[in-house]
């Protein structure tokens, strides 16, 4: 201000000099102003009219949404408690099912060589089940690395994913010093286990698939103890790939051989053993490995998957 | 009524209690909780209807790895702590570098 008083008395300055061209200036921006407003008004509008329109569908929607939500519900609660109410009593004899059960109680250890008659059915009569669910597991995991495996050319490098890396760090309890030592006590135990599991199948409860759950929760602890670093000297991508497909395919070849020579009476030329021996039960005990390597790792699979997004050098 | 016939009938109203629960909980945490115990309870049924093939594999697959897994997931979409409303540092500063 008192630079320009100074400017004005010394005739530096016009005092009316920018004044009429900004009053033209003025007077066409308020006629924009109100047309800008007017429209700025009539959008609100506009949108408060949506906006109500929307939220009277959308709770229509979510009226329809839980009346049929409740629907379905208290309706698959009676079908599942009419079928439960017209199962067969706990210990009846079922008439429908008794010849197959007889069979099995009968002549299941001279058929398979199997102690463990659950063994002898789910791995020697049923064993297209187990296969199936076998490849079940397979495809989830392959499924589960479609879905989650980072590597370079989908490495996500924005700001989120740096604090999800970091936070993984930051939860990373591998090196804890308690965390190791009672891995170091427990977890022979528990892989020992495991494979007294695996190796016993055909004589007592477990088999394949709990035993090799138990390896694959061995390996999770191992992996949590002593860093990924350690399992991933025995345990990559490629070694993983290669046990699940031989293991898999040793399977369809057996069992197919076995279908397609021992079916309906004929000869197989597979020694059944002395049943009670670890070395008995025919096909039963290496099938029982097969499905418990593949269970193993799929189940470390999936853990490392999840938690990392790879399974190890790749 | 014996000793095992009442054991199996507080195991089994267990059982549904723990299934109500899984429902009713709003935190994710507890949930996954209530859901291996379901599963350790599950197992204990199995050993009394005397099939402990499925019992190992309830103990070692519903009890434990699904359970792992159930709270790696929690980790990935950071879920963990979403009742108590606390932030986890870090969480703030990665929104104002979000234009």
């Amino acid at each position: 201000m008192k630079e320009w008083l100074k400017r004005f008395f010394a005739g530096d300055l016009d005092p009316l000099e920018g004044l009429a061209d900004g009053a033209e200036e003025r007077d066409s921006t308020r006629e924009e102003l109100k047309i800008q407003r007017k429209e700025f008004r009539e959008e609100v509008y506009r949108r408060a009219y949506m906006r109500s329109l929307d939220e009277t569908r959308q709770k229509g929607f979510y009226a329809f949404y839980s009346a049929i939500a409740v629907i379905s519900c208290v309706l698959l609660i009676g079908v599942l408690l009419f079928t439960v109410a017209n199962l067969p009593e706990y210990g009846e004899e079922n008439p429908r099912t008794v010849e197959v059960v007889e069979r099995y109680v009968e002549k299941g250890v001279e058929e398979t060589g199997a102690v463990n008659i659950v063994a002898g059915m789910i791995l020697d009569y049923r064993a297209f089940d187990t296969l199936g669910e076998s490849h079940v597991l397979f495809t989830a995991l392959v499924c589960v690395m479609i879905l989650l495996r980072i590597d370079k050319k989908n490495m996500r490098t924005d700001m989120e994913d740096y604090y999800t890396i970091r936070d993984d760090v930051y939860f990373d309890i591998s090196g804890d010093s308690i965390m190791r030592r009672v891995g170091s006590v427990i977890l022979p135990c528990i892989i020992l286990f495991g494979v007294y599991i695996l190796l016993n199948g055909q004589n007592g409860p477990g088999g394949g698939f709990s035993g090799g759950a138990i390896m694959g929760a061995a390996l999770i602890i191992f992996s949590t103890a002593f860093g990924f670093k350690a399992v991933d000297r025995i345990l990559t991508t490629k070694v993983l790939m290669i046990i699940t497909f031989v293991s898999l395919s040793f399977y369809s070849f057996a069992k197919g051989y076995v279908f397609f020579t021992g079916a309906n009476g004929l000869e197989n030329h597979i020694p059944k053993g002395t049943p009670g021996a670890i070395l008995s039960g025919g096909l039963i005990l290496p099938l029982d490995i097969a499905v418990g390597l593949v269970v193993a790792c799929t189940m470390y699979g999936f853990y490392s998957l999840f938690k990392r997004g790879s399974i190890g050098h790749d | 009524m014996n000793m095992t016939e009442i054991f199996r009938v507080l195991l089994l109203g267990l059982l549904i209690i723990c299934a109500i629960a899984v429902n009713l909980t709003r935190n994710l945490l507890q949930a996954v909780v209530i859901f291996m115990s379901y599963s350790s309870i599950m197992c204990m049924i199995w050993i009394l209807m005397e099939s402990p093939d499925l019992a190992i594999t309830e103990a070692a697959v519903g009890a434990g790895i699904s359970g792992i897994l159930f709270l790696m997931t929690l980790k990935k979409i950071k879920a963990e702590d979403a009742s108590s409303g606390e932030k986890k540092p870090g969480e703030d500063e990665g929104k104002e570098q979000d234009p």
